[in-house]
């Protein structure tokens, strides 16, 4: 006869991973199940002790610990512990302790060795420390992979449409009319290599440098009207990126390159078949837009793109960069309305973005940082008014479109941010050579840095001396490192608390500030440790890699990390846009759900590993 | 151990002794093989003693009258309650299942129809018991009904150390409430299982199914030892 433990069913098939269990296999658990109690303050699990069953929490609290005794989880009903044990070598590695009295089910190990084997999602969620479960809430997460797992030749419909660069614009518009196509590429005589690609005239072309100037279509060079050296994009690469180059340079039209040859062109409408949130519509929308009034009119796009992205299940890197790209694009257009108020810069200058515009990491809560670099040619006596008017108009209509005045001063309105290369270069000479752990506090925040406008090669060469520089002077990343590490995260959660490291108990966590910010900020180190130029955390994680600074393992679970924190932050700002709430980074622990709980504190668990390593790289010397 | 001061003057009863005269005097082979089993010591420490928690359904209170629709029992010690080796049996009763008594236990006629009658389950069921130390919460209905049923069938009764979690519950929480208690409404704590179970901060479960009821029982005495008592407390204290 069979006899059923309804009771224990029961409460099993109510947390996770048994609510995904088939009901019979949870009933078979229950037959199987031995049950103890703990009175409040009694040993559950001692080191080093033999641990023969899973533990599962039926009633009370319990408190894991690590082996030097330092607080590790604090567990409620329906929460597993010993499951680390129990994969390796039947040793108690977490002793537990009863918080409140407890009563505990024993699921043994036999069953548990059975529900591994059987099923996936189980072996998955029980995998002590081993972030698969990460792994999978981040796979899981990000559904709407097509844009990343598509790769461009695939959108390549045609064969390429080229021209020599001697032919007549004439002639060019002949071919292009034969072919029906927008653009052609624009190629050397010598040859059809992608080295020898010269450039790429579009119908835009036609009409805005030949059409509207005047020009004689026999006389006039295809090279004459041709957008010189155009950014190419190679076959393999996915269209999420060709969708992001195109977000950042605002433009229609990419060459796909395969084997150092041209092998066709995308344009915009071929990647608007796949992206639904239409961030490229926007970013084009953006720069129609003739007056700041019109582009503050676009807020209410930007945050339903935002949703739109969220609900399609993009992942965090994908809406970051398309966040990012957005920004990039008020800012580029904010500065041409500018140039055409104030007229042209008497000389060149690169506005540069800073923090999470710079990192591509941008979400709907944000500040603006941002600075100019101006050409040494600079004259402060008969410049600098220029350059005043164009970064306060720059700023003002950056507020005027949500994105908030910095608070700590970084923007270009402010003298000490506007000014010539050479003061640049002192000033990322002075942090870097002599680190000040006080005042690098307050400027970490340029080395994340990126130009969107005007003469860019002005910042390519700060960044150029970031990635020289800061790899070879130890105690300025061991200052930056000490900067990181005051940033950690929480332990987990507990009931409707956050429980801290030292055990104590708060209503409230910023998952930017414990989780995010401190991630991104170890990132940061490794990628300056080894001379990487990537501003973006994952294309640094990239860097990283390939020089061998973190173990490929730990990398990868930095990057589920990352990406799962910014996610939950991601969506957690998505419903409270929904709900008309006002956005922040501060959540209450009882708004995530059960499985968020124990991904957040997987994701918890990483960084803390990762500030633990580097703390090992970068031991305080106790002075800087 | 500061608690075994309270304990009452019981009578210690000798159970392994009581049990060696049985297995001599009782005539039935199924008796003697279980009274040969023996009963432990009475001063063995309750964490060494083998425990056999057990509850069972009835048609109404008095077993002269009324019969048993079900037993769940769930062998377990102080450390362990162990479901794997628990056994439920459905009873076939041989006095009618009455309306009141369905709505108690929602054992219905539809699922005695099929059911053995107490003769055939006694076999096994003695093995379970065999050696253990039957624990029930309030022991009169367990003892009286069993004795009982196994008179009616072998003509002679069925002896067994008993531990009432009730009787224990009775011990800490219904001292004799004073005049000026009663004076001022002082009522007596309630001692049924459920509210035994929560005062101990044991979970709610569902009550009347012999079987739930057996391990609601077990995991009371493991809470009432570790909250009242040592774990080396003699099992003759606790028993009768």
């Amino acid at each position: 006869m069979q006899i059923e433990l309804q009771e224990i069913s029961d409460h099993l098939y109510r947390f996770a991973p048994f609510d995904a269990l088939p009901k019979e296999s949870v009933d078979a658990i229950a037959r199987r199940i031995e049950v103890s109690y703990f009175k409040a303050g009694s040993d559950i699990l001692e080191a080093g002790a033999t641990i023969q069953d899973l533990h599962y929490v039926r009633s009370g609290a319990v408190e894991i610990y690590r082996r030097n005794g330092e607080l590790y989880d604090r567990l409620v009903e329906g929460d597993l512990f010993g499951q680390a044990g129990l994969l390796r070598s039947n040793k108690v590695r977490f002793p537990a302790r009863a918080l409140e009295d407890s009563l505990i089910y024993y699921i043994p190990a036999d069953v548990f060795a059975d529900l591994c084997a059987q099923h996936d999602a189980f072996a998955d969620f029980v995998e002590a420390e081993g972030n698969s479960r990460l792994k999978t809430a981040v796979e899981a997460q990000g559904r709407a992979s097509e844009l990343i797992q598509l790769k461009c030749r695939a959108l390549i419909s045609r064969p390429l449409v080229w021209v020599t660069s001697d032919i007549s614009v004439g002639g060019a518009a002949r071919i292009m009319t034969e072919q029906s196509v927008s653009c052609v590429l624009v190629m050397s005589p010598a040859g059809l290599k992608t080295a020898e690609i010269e450039g790429i005239v579009t119908d835009r072309d036609l009409r805005t440098r030949f059409v509207a100037v005047g020009l004689n279509a026999d006389e006039t060079r295809a090279s004459d009207i041709m957008t010189v050296d155009p950014v190419v994009i190679g076959s393999d690469d996915s269209v999420f990126e060709a969708m992001l180059v195109m977000l950042r340079r605002n433009i229609h039209h990419l060459p796909v390159v395969h084997d150092g040859n041209p092998i066709g062109l995308i344009n915009l409408s071929d990647i608007i078949r796949y992206e639904s949130h239409s961030s490229l519509y926007l970013v084009n929308r953006i720069s129609n837009q003739t007056s700041v009034e019109g582009l503050r009119s676009l807020l209410r796009d930007l945050r339903g793109t935002y949703i739109r992205m969220v609900r399609d299940g993009a992942t965090a890197h994908m809406i970051g960069s398309a966040i990012s790209g957005i920004g990039r694009a008020f800012t580029q257009r904010l500065l041409e309305l500018a140039e055409k108020k104030l007229g042209p810069p008497p000389v060149p200058y690169c506005f540069m973005v800073l923090g999470s515009m710079a990192r591509d990491e941008q979400l709907l809560v944000t500040d603006q940082d941002n600075a100019l670099v101006l050409d040494d040619s600079f004259d402060p006596i008969q410049h600098d008014s220029y350059f005043r008017a164009l970064a306060t108009f720059v700023s003002d209509g950056l507020a005027a479109c949500g994105y908030s005045y910095c608070k700590g001063g970084v923007m270009a309105t402010n003298e000490q941010w506007r000014q010539p290369l050479k003061v640049w270069r002192s000033y990322f000479d002075q942090w870097i050579e002599k680190p000040n752990p006080t005042t690098l506090l307050n400027s970490c925040i340029f080395f994340d840095l990126d130009g969107v406008f005007g003469k860019l090669e002005l910042v390519q060469e700060l960044k150029d001396l970031c990635a020289r520089k800061a790899s070879t002077h130890p105690v300025f990343l061991s200052a930056m490192a000490r900067i990181a590490l005051n940033r950690t995260p929480p332990l987990g959660f507990f009931r409707t608390f956050v429980v801290e490291t030292d055990g104590q108990q708060k209503r409230i966590i910023n998952l930017k500030g414990r989780g995010t910010a401190p991630l991104t900020d170890l990132i940061r180190i490794h990628a300056l440790a080894c001379g990487s130029t990537a501003q973006n955390s994952f294309d640094r994680m990239d860097a990283i890699a390939r020089s061998k600074v973190i173990p490929p393992e730990a990398l990868k679970q930095l990057r589920y990390a990352l990406e799962f924190l910014s996610m939950v932050r991601i969506r957690h700002q998505a419903d409270a846009l929904e709900q008309g709430a006002s956005l922040n980074n501060y959540i209450e622990p009882e708004r995530f759900s059960s499985s968020e709980r124990h991904n957040l504190k997987e994701a918890f668990q990483v960084l803390s590993n990762g500030q633990n390593f580097l703390r090992f790289r970068y031991p305080s010397k106790g002075r800087f | 151990m500061k608690n075994l001061k309270k304990q009452p003057k019981n009578r210690v009863l000798d159970w392994s002794a009581e049990f060696e005269t049985l297995a001599k005097i009782s005539v039935n082979p199924l008796l003697q093989k279980f009274y040969q089993a023996g009963a432990v010591s009475a001063l063995a420490p309750i964490e060494s003693v083998q425990l056999l928690a057990m509850d069972v359904e009835t048609t109404g209170l008095d077993s002269q009258s009324h019969s048993i629709v079900s037993i769940g029992v769930m062998p377990f010690t102080l450390n362990r309650i162990c479901c794997g080796n628990s056994l439920y049996w459905v009873i076939k009763p041989s006095s009618e299942l009455n309306e009141k008594s369905v709505t108690f236990h929602h054992i219905t006629h539809a699922e005695i129809l099929d059911a053995p009658v107490f003769s055939q389950v006694l076999d096994p069921l003695l093995e379970a018991m065999a050696g253990r130390v039957i624990v029930v919460h309030y022991r009169n209905i367990e003892r009286a009904f069993l004795d009982q049923a196994v008179r009616r069938y072998l003509g002679e009764g069925l002896k067994f150390p008993v531990i009432d979690t009730m009787q224990l519950e009775a011990h800490f929480h219904r001292q004799k409430i004073s005049w000026f208690g009663r004076l001022i409404g002082r009522k007596q704590e309630s001692i049924r299982l459920a509210d035994s179970r929560s005062r101990l901060n044991l979970p709610a479960y569902h009550a009347h199914h012999a079987l739930t009821d057996a391990l609601a029982t077990a995991e009371l005495l493991q809470a009432q030892i570790a909250t009242h008592y040592s774990p080396l407390t003699p099992v003759g204290e606790l028993w009768n």
